[in-house]
């Protein structure tokens, strides 16, 4: 067996803060399944009460943009500065926009 | 031991026994740090320490109080001698490999669970306090070990031979957990706690089914039965209150 193949599959974890918060990446964990995944990345990641719940995905599930593909990806969007929500005039009694 | 050993007010042993049990449990296991056989078990075993140093820590700070002479958690956790302790002796042995480690881990655990369930109703309000506390943490540990026990159990050959020597080994141990004392009587009599003995049903109704499924066999019981919780240790506990101790013994007072 070869050193990679004997090592767990790899998990993504994602952590809720909150509740009413978005599940955030937090980092990564090794497990042999799902539930010790979740156990693992209950003990690696919410020791010091970051999460209220946590979500668990096999790294290799997880289905990523190309890095090469960067410039027809993103670039395009760097001159359509139209489409932030930036030319409104908002009343004065709206704070905080 | 038994001529050092003195007889303490119940109430006093009785709370002294769960937090000693507690507090040489998270030193065994904080043993394992840098040490796990993967980072995450390294990880979640020295949680698992931490929580129960922190029990220790409220019970002993507890049994200060009851003792009425001033002494603090430290001063109790770390300058009494080896028979003023009142675990129970199987937290005290050594750890041996992962897999006997998360079997005491389960079988204490899961004894735990059962003597801070029935804590709640202690008319020691203090004592209920602590247990509500500890119980979370507690029923987390239980399945993190169930959890262990049966991959490992009823896992390869060679994991299945090494739980399996750990059940030879532990399994005399947990007589202790429920051999009856005069503190349990008293214990009962004033509302304090359960006795201990009486836990033994929940906590077999409890382990015996992971055991199962583990594929585990367990040994008969025998007459064999440890006395940590009456103050008389195995010769492995001097050398873990020798390393656990150093520091307060050889500055005493100190502070971090």
């Amino acid at each position: 067996m070869t050193e990679a193949s004997r090592q767990w599959p790899l998990w993504e974890v994602f952590i809720r803060s909150k509740n009413g918060l978005d599940h955030k990446h937090c980092g990564s964990v090794h497990a042999p399944d799902a539930r010790m995944a979740l156990q693992n990345a209950r003990d690696v990641y919410t020791r010091r009460m970051e999460g209220v719940s946590i979500w668990v995905v096999r790294a290799d599930h997880i289905v990523a943009s190309d890095p090469d593909a960067k410039p027809e990806m993103f670039d395009p969007a760097e001159d359509k500065i139209y489409r932030h929500p930036t030319f409104y005039t908002l009343p004065d009694e709206v704070n905080h926009m | 031991m038994t001529s050092a050993t003195k007889t303490l007010p119940a109430h006093l042993d009785y709370v002294l026994r769960i937090a000693d049990t507690s507090l040489i449990l998270g030193q065994r296991l904080a043993e394992w740090c840098g040490h796990g056989p993967v980072i995450e078990e390294d990880i979640a075993l020295t949680n698992i320490a931490l929580d129960l140093v922190g029990q220790a820590r409220l019970m002993l700070t507890h049994a200060g109080a009851l003792e009425g002479q001033g002494r603090d958690e430290d001063q109790l956790a770390f300058l009494r001698r080896e028979p003023e302790f009142r675990n129970l002796t199987i937290v005290e042995l050594p750890n041996g490999d992962f897999g006997r480690t998360i079997l005491r881990n389960f079988l204490v655990a899961a004894w735990q669970r059962e003597l801070y369930q029935a804590l709640a109703k202690s008319s020691d309000t203090e004592l209920a306090a602590i247990a509500a506390k500890s119980l979370k943490e507690t029923r987390y540990h239980v399945q993190h070990a169930s959890d262990w026990v049966i991959r490992l159990g009823d896992g390869t050959e060679e994991s299945h031979r090494r739980m399996q020597a750990a059940v030879d080994v532990l399994w005399p141990y947990t007589a202790e957990f429920f051999s009856a004392t005069p503190t349990d009587d008293v214990a009962v009599a004033t509302s304090v706690g359960p006795a201990w003995p009486s836990l033994e049903p929940a906590w077999t109704a409890a382990v015996t089914p992971v055991l199962e499924v583990a594929t585990l066999k367990v040994p008969a019981r025998t007459p064999f039965l440890t006395r940590g919780k009456l103050g008389m240790h195995s010769e492995h506990f001097g050398h873990l209150l020798a390393e656990m101790q150093y520091l307060q013994r050889a500055y005493p007072g100190g502070t971090w």
